[in-house]
């Protein structure tokens, strides 16, 4: 076989003699594109299935698992929330705008596929500084606002990070959540031989080819070169295609729905009858409706054209389920069958083109055992070697004015997040809720990843991305319930990216057992990097659901009124190891991520809760990046109420800087009635967690007697240098 | 008393529309399809939010074509309300309805949040149970709201009293600051000569219950329940 053509579709030598022993023949040029979509890193997941596994996807409420298109939970009241995260990060390098739009109409089809209504979106984005990565945020967020608005589903959280080692690998994950009755919960399961195939949604066209594919190699300079592997997103047509999808739920004629996206048709097919024993499917491409002329069966075997779905249909029920596509204008054919062969086989007309074994393109890939070595440990931090904090005032000022810990309110408000009557605690804070509407369920959710920890200790930094998404929906109110992460690397091929994501996916297995938190979707995006440099740091993106019996119960990061006690309830350590303050301050990455105690994390996360049930608090918001005093000018800005405390004197061996700016986890600024003070008080004392008056909700600015005072319009001037 | 909410493809305010109307107000609802040639009996029919159509030549652009919008005009000829809310008010704009047209924010930015809007007119149905120059507040989510019309237009919508609402400052002050996307004399809605075919940006149906942050839209539905028998019989 040419080695070019091999590369062409992305299959080594070695998969392609593992082709043609199981075959017993040399496949066609069709079987071997086929072949190589399903068998690149980005479908098989060949390089990273063994770590995978390590992760606990069992647990009390989870209805679906890793395995579908999306992983869904049992919420409570006959509702099922539904959610993935997926990335499109090599396409949202190439063609930023079309990219991010794209991944999010991917992931949105994903979650209609299981039978569910799309409630919320969330985009957890990387990019390299402004403004010399400002085509890429420009795209992405542009893209983004231009799908979800159109298609009028509400963007309701995320992170953006800045940092060098995304220059030319922008990340852009997007988390999709939806609600569906648990018992509509739909499977795409290609059950029942004669039951026919349906292709509903957008004509087929060229675009896409290989996108799989492409999405399993660095980038290098011929990149832009792939920019018609990039597909074009058409939200309009997406938004037909829910409505109609959720009309489907009227009738039991439908047994299965299937997303199309990356490897297009082939792997649809593939994946909807490799969960059914024994399946197989006969698909006539001469059926498949076409957008362009002179297409092949490998053209339309492959294509990526965007906003299609795959639906399977009891036999003989072909018109009913047809007319609901036809009401909303959509074309849908009958392109094939299922089958007890288990063969996916494809016809063009009369000519059979293709035969291969489900069972091949679905988990044939050779499974990559690859070695993971330890590089050498990033630079130590000798923190009695830090000069002492000089003008802890300037420091905050700096701090929020930083590109990492500024307002996001200038890229929010080009989502709409209101849309669907449902967001309770908007984007700006720590998680978002929603409502589920008819119900006083609050469902909350959020994305979490902090990659400068990953980088600095990926077993511990993948551990800290799970604890924050947890305290991120804690201090909502709401009690953390499942995950879906998203793992991007650089090339796994180097030792000592494989070594970064096996300690990862440890990290992350260790903290969701412990938190009792079941991984019940996710993705993997390998081969991050350019040329063989300038790879990213380990970002395994956390995206997390939780639930609150009563949304009237929920609480916001800001301050509620004048008056209230305003605590810090954790522990303070000198935890300045990869932290904002050693960066912007000091110019450093450098030393050891906060050490983390999941045992603490869980009792503090308890008290947070068990005082937000019983009403005790105001308000809750997450200490994170730029430590305590960040994290209460928060408070402040979020709500326009300041705050007065006596001066913070530190109790040896704990640093000021650290007190200040300090990451420690496991740690919430609250604010409460003073009269709640007594029950807070017996509560913390209870859970052994340890609880400090900061001082008092009230003014209109910032201070710490003697050390700083700052107005609030001069903190808000500083944080929302990002909104013009 | 029946809301009548029309569903272009693309329309995705109909469901806010139909929750708001059903379930926090308790009057009837019933769907408009693009392709209906009645409305059903509506006392009032509302044009809600979007991308009729996908937007894609220009917003609001296709909707009018849409059969439906033919009885529409009929019945806005007879004096029945019609409502146009973000899209919606695209949609009659370019129906010829309402006069101007909503081009791009100044902002060239998709923008979704609060704003504060006065109301200039108290006399509608619409508006019958806001206070002489109460200051709502209101979301906005659009990317082409930026209300324009010529000179001559925008006069005569002044003369004649046509402005219903102008975003403001909290006080309720019609400044520069307070305009979110660069609307002509800080409008945010207008309503035709007769009084009975309004069309205005914000969202009233994001804000009628405390959970989302406000309840004020919820004046302007409980004015047109209140209102609209009364309009078609006058």
């Amino acid at each position: 076989m040419d080695e070019r053509r091999l590369r062409e579709v992305a299959l080594t030598p070695d998969e392609y003699k593992a082709i043609v022993e199981r075959l017993r023949r040399a496949p066609n040029e069709v079987e071997l594109g086929m072949l190589g979509v399903l068998w690149s890193e980005h479908c098989s997941y060949k390089s990273s299935k063994p770590l995978l596994r390590r992760l606990p996807s069992s647990g009390q409420g989870v209805l679906q698992g890793p395995g579908e298109n999306a992983g869904a939970v049992n919420i409570g009241e006959g509702w099922a929330a539904v959610f993935k995260i997926e990335s499109h990060n090599h396409p949202s390098a190439i063609e930023p705008y079309q990219g991010a739009a794209t991944g999010v109409g991917g992931i949105i089809r994903d979650v209609i596929a299981m039978g569910a209504r799309p409630i919320a979106l969330l985009d957890s984005l990387r990019f390299g500084p402004l403004p010399a990565s400002a085509r890429h945020f420009e795209g992405v967020v542009a893209g983004i606002g231009g799908y979800g608005n159109c298609i009028g589903i509400p963007t309701v959280g995320g992170e953006i990070y800045f940092d060098e080692c995304y220059a030319n690998n922008p990340l852009v994950n997007a988390m999709c959540v939806g609600l569906v009755r648990t018992d509509e919960l739909m499977r795409a399961r290609a059950e029942g031989t004669g039951n026919s195939i349906l292709l509903v949604g957008a004509d087929t066209g060229r675009d896409g080819i290989h996108g799989a594919s492409f999405a399993s190699v660095e980038l290098d300079e011929s990149s832009s070169e792939r920019r018609p592997a990039v597909q074009v997103g058409n939200p309009f047509l997406e938004k037909c295609l829910l409505e109609a999808c959720m009309d489907l739920s009227h009738t039991d004629a439908v047994v299965a729905i299937q997303d199309l996206g990356a490897a297009g048709l082939t792997s649809a097919v593939a994946e909807c009858a490799g969960r059914v024993e024994g399946a197989g499917a006969v698909i006539d491409v001469a059926l498949v409706p076409r957008r362009e002329r002179g297409m092949t069966s490998y053209d339309v075997m492959l294509s990526e054209s965007q906003e299609r779905m795959l639906v399977v249909v009891r036999r003989g029920r072909e018109r009913e389920v047809e007319s609901i596509f036809n009401a909303w204008d959509l074309t849908s054919a009958v392109i094939g069958q299922v089958t007890d062969d288990g063969l996916l086989t494809v016809v063009d007309g009369s000519d059979e083109v293709a035969r291969l074994p489900v069972n091949l393109l679905t988990d044939g890939a050779p499974v990559r055992r690859l070695v993971g070595v330890a590089p050498e440990p990033p630079f130590g931090l000798e923190i009695d070697a830090l000069p002492p904090l000089a003008d802890p005032g300037a420091t905050l000022l700096k701090l929020l004015a930083s590109p990492n810990l500024s307002s996001r309110r200038g890229v929010f408000r080009r989502y709409d997040h209101m849309v669907g009557d449902a967001t309770v605690v908007p984007p700006g804070g720590d998680a978002a809720m929603l409502r589920v509407k008819g119900t006083r369920l609050g469902l909350a959710m959020t994305t979490d990843c902090n990659a400068r920890y990953c980088h600095l200790d990926p077993h511990l930094g993948a551990q800290l991305a799970v604890a924050e998404a947890a305290r991120n929906i804690v201090a909502t109110g709401a009690r953390p319930l499942a995950v879906t992460d998203c793992l991007n690397f650089a090339n796994p091929d180097r030792p000592e990216v494989y070594w970064e994501l096996e300690e990862t996916i440890a990290g992350l297995a260790y903290a969701c057992r412990t938190l009792d938190l079941p991984v019940v979707s996710g993705n993997v995006s390998l081969y991050n990097d350019s040329n063989g440099e300038s790879a990213i740091y380990p970002t395994p993106v956390v995206g997390m659901i939780g639930a609150i019996d009563d949304y009237n119960k929920r609480l916001g990061a800001g301050f509620r009124g004048e008056g209230d006690f305003v605590l810090l309830i954790g522990s303070s350590h000198n935890d300045l190891g990869g932290s904002e303050y050693l960066k912007v301050e000091h110019g450093h990455v450098a030393g050891r991520p906060p050490a983390l105690d999941l045992t603490r994390e869980q009792a503090v996360n308890r008290v947070v809760l068990a005082a937000a049930q019983s009403g005790y608090l105001h308000s809750a918001h997450d200490c994170a990046e730029g430590g305590m005093l960040v994290a209460l000018a928060e408070c402040c800005l979020l709500s326009g109420v300041g705050v007065r405390c006596p001066a913070v004197r530190p109790e040896p061996p704990l640093r000021l800087d650290a007190a200040f700016f300090g990451e420690s986890p496991s740690r919430f600024i609250v604010s409460v009635a003073s009269r709640a003070m007594p029950e807070l008080q017996s509560l913390a004392r209870r859970h052994n967690v340890e609880l400090a008056l900061l001082g008092l909700a009230g003014g209109d600015s910032l201070e710490f007697e003697g050390q700083l005072k700052i107005t609030l319009d001069e903190l808000r001037q500083a944080w929302e240098v990002m909104v013009p | 008393m029946k809301f009548g909410v029309v569903v272009f493809p693309g329309t995705w305010s109909d469901r806010d529309c139909g929750w708001v109307i059903d379930q926090v107000l308790g009057a009837d609802l019933t769907y408009l399809w693009h392709k209906d040639t009645d409305l059903k009996g509506c006392d009032c029919v509302i044009l809600p939010g979007g991308f009729a159509y996908g937007d894609y030549l220009r917003t609001g652009a296709i909707a009018r074509f849409a059969p439906v919008m033919e009885q529409i005009g009929e019945f806005a000829d007879r004096g029945g309300l019609v409502w146009g809310i973000c899209n919606g008010f695209q949609v009659l704009c370019e129906a010829g309805l309402l006069p101007g047209a909503l081009i791009r924010n100044a902002s060239l930015e998709f923008r979704c949040e609060w704003t504060n809007l006065v109301v200039e007119r108290t006399d509608l149905p619409y508006t019958s149970k806001c206070e002489e120059r109460e200051v709502l507040r209101a979301p906005i989510a659009h990317g082409e709201g930026s209300y324009f019309a010529d000179p001559a237009t925008l006069s005569r919508l002044e003369q004649r009293g046509q402005v219903v609402f102008r975003y403001c400052d909290a006080n309720g002050r019609v400044v520069p600051n307070a305009n979110p996307n660069g609307s002509l004399h800080n409008i945010a809605g207008i309503v035709n000569a007769r009084g009975n075919v309004l069309g205005m940006m914000p969202h009233p149906e994001r804000c009628s219950e405390a959970e989302l942050g406000g309840t004020d839209g919820l004046k302007l539905f409980r004015s047109v329940a209140e209102n609209a028998l009364k309009a078609l019989v006058s």
